[in-house]
């Protein structure tokens, strides 16, 4: 279960945002809904320990984040929380198996080669494991960065507009991938967006305001 | 996937610039390396050969170049002195053991050296096989000679006139070797030794003929020594003391020259010195460039993998793990850079020394000495320098800004 409480962020330039509390249970699909500027990315950073709010709780699977080490905290996002980004962003100067190794072996986790392949397999790009980034096609780099996501089973897969720059059929294929693969690792999803093409998909909605 | 690991496959993406920044480290070093194996070996030979001179007498002249030739056998002799005034001279109250030298000829351009039982005592001479020289033209050779020549006990051989490569040989007069040195690690190793009286055979026939029969190895005979003369002699004080009388009262009592071979080393090595010291810093100054060549690199690198490091502290990454990452690609291209360096260095010296003519004052690449450490250290310390400012950026940065700039 994730929880967020009472938590109200301030800015640099002083100006603050205050988000309504927030539960999400295992297994749910999410979606994030906001405007470019409404705090959206905020929230994300938030949720993913990557910024500490001025005030609030973060609970994943009942670990308050916030209370940990910074060292404990980097190593439990690791463990717990895959993020897809806007763009891929694997490290060029690796192949897809070895970021995916470095992504197993960056959260502590040993390296293992049958789930890398399973992953891949399941995102029907085993026959690029060997290949280095720039020899991917993008639709390929996506799902390959959807591998490096849902590769250690974390607790909570975030995508960040995954679909704004896509047409109609990409997006609908990239939510598609999202949606089964969070299913086929038992994984809480979570996208955030403002593209309205892929409202219908889901249940659950927080909006921001 | 380890730091190294992923650091080594950081920089080697970029083939070119790792390369050029490894070259830059490698020639610096290069050129330290050869300066300080150099310069030790050049030291430790002009040390090595006058530990035990205290003093030379030679013919009016430069006194470098009397050091030169009676104790490093390099320069040409600065004349002849007679024997009379060398006999003298020997007999002096502050001089503990005085050593005669008669130089002039060659074998395959090794200075042969007429010389008498005292040379053996002063460079504590230890034969390997045979003799020390008894009889005229009896040789003894030195360990590198008799490798080089191959020359055996019992072997003749023609010397020719003149210091280097014979020009006309003097075919009447054989010289027989009788002994070999055992390796001295000085210029003994690299000289063929005889008496003085073989080398005046050589020279004037007629008188030498007259003399047949006698034994010559003596050259304190007071009958023998009107006329003759040898080249310089290399004189042991009996006491400190004399350091103070005895030069002056050779240049002002005699029309001879003395010369110290400390004082003379030291000159000559101050001369060396001033070219070291600029090749020095010049070598040091490709070491600042090769440094800030690192830093620019690892600078830009980290800029356009702002994003990269970003997304690897989402991964799991702490920030002393990126810190580390960014030294270990500093210290990567510095320490393979000092170590090509210092290998180069050696191979270099190895090459000179091949192609060295004087054979006793030849380099070799194959000795190593404890400072080279300091220059694999200097390696190290100018990765790390060059890599702190970037290592330290990556520790600090802000991954949620740089996140939220897509």
């Amino acid at each position: 279960m994730i929880e967020i409480k009472d938590i109200k962020h301030q800015y640099n330039n002083n100006q603050e945002i205050v988000f309504k509390d927030w539960q999400i249970e295992n297994n749910q699909q999410w979606l994030l809904l906001g405007e470019s500027g409404s705090g959206k990315t905020t929230l994300l950073h938030i949720l993913t320990g990557i910024l500490k709010p001025t005030q609030g709780s973060v609970k994943i699977n009942s670990t308050e984040i916030y209370q940990l080490s910074p060292k404990a905290l980097d190593r439990f996002r690791g463990q717990h929380v895959g993020i897809v980004f806007q763009r891929p962003h694997l490290l060029k100067s690796l192949s897809i198996t070895e970021n995916l190794q470095l992504t197993q072996s960056l959260a502590g986790l040993e390296v293992n080669t049958n789930r890398i392949d399973e992953v891949l397999y399941s995102l029907n790009i085993l026959s690029k494991k060997n290949n280095k980034p720039d020899q991917l096609s993008q639709g390929q780099l996506q799902r390959a960065s959807i591998a490096r996501a849902v590769l250690n089973k974390p607790t909570l897969l975030i995508a960040d507009e995954p679909t704004s720059s896509l047409d109609d059929k990409n997006a609908q294929a990239v939510l598609n991938l999202l949606l089964e693969q969070s299913q086929l690792n038992h994984t809480t999803l979570v996208i955030a967006t403002h593209d309205q093409r892929i409202k219908e998909a889901f249940t659950n909605t927080y909006s921001l305001s | 996937m380890n730091p190294f690991k992923l650091s080594w496959k950081n920089l080697w993406s970029k083939p070119l610039n790792a390369t050029l920044n490894i070259l830059l480290i490698t020639f610096g070093t290069c050129i330290l390396t050869v300066l300080l194996l150099a310069s030790n070996q050049i030291e430790q030979k002009l040390e090595n050969n006058s530990k035990d001179i205290d003093l030379v007498v030679g013919a009016k002249g430069s006194p470098l170049q009397l050091i030169l030739s009676s104790i490093y056998y390099i320069d040409f002799p600065t004349g002849n002195i007679p024997l009379k005034e060398a006999n003298e001279l020997a007999r002096n109250p502050f001089v503990k053991r005085a050593v005669p030298l008669a130089l002039g000829d060659n074998y395959n351009g090794i200075r042969i050296v007429g010389t008498d039982t005292n040379y053996i005592g002063l460079y504590k001479l230890k034969i390997k096989e045979g003799k020390f020289w008894q009889q005229d033209m009896d040789a003894t050779i030195g360990a590198t000679v008799a490798k080089e020549q191959n020359l055996k006990v019992g072997d003749t051989f023609y010397g020719g006139h003149g210091l280097t490569e014979m020009s006309d040989q003097h075919k009447e007069h054989a010289y027989k070797v009788v002994g070999i040195l055992a390796p001295q690690r000085n210029v003994t190793d690299h000289l063929i030794l005889t008496n003085v009286a073989s080398i005046w055979h050589m020279h004037d026939d007629g008188e030498a003929h007259a003399h047949e029969g006698h034994n010559h190895t003596d050259f304190k005979n007071e009958q023998e020594t009107e006329g003759k003369e040898i080249t310089s002699l290399l004189i042991q004080y009996r006491s400190p003391m004399s350091v103070a009388m005895f030069p002056r009262m050779v240049n002002q009592m005699t029309s001879l020259q003395s010369a110290s071979p400390a004082m003379e080393s030291t000159r000559l090595f101050s001369l060396i010195g001033v070219g070291v010291d600029t090749l020095q810093w010049f070598a040091v100054l490709i070491m600042l460039v090769a440094g800030i060549s690192v830093f620019v690199n690892l600078y830009n690198s980290l800029k356009e993998r702002t994003y990269d490091l970003a997304v690897m502290r989402t991964l799991g990454a702490s920030r002393l793990k990126l810190f580390i990452i960014i030294i270990l690609e500093g210290l990567i291209l510095t320490v393979i850079g000092s170590l090509i360096g210092l290998a180069v260095g050696h191979g270099i010296l190895q090459v000179i020394g091949a192609y060295q003519e004087s054979s006793q004052a030849r380099l070799t690449g194959l000795i190593f000495l404890p400072q080279e450490v300091y220059l694999l250290l200097i390696g190290l310390a100018i990765g790390i320098f060059a890599a702190i400012i970037p290592a330290i950026q990556a520790y600090r940065s802000n991954i949620s800004k740089i996140l939220a700039k897509n």
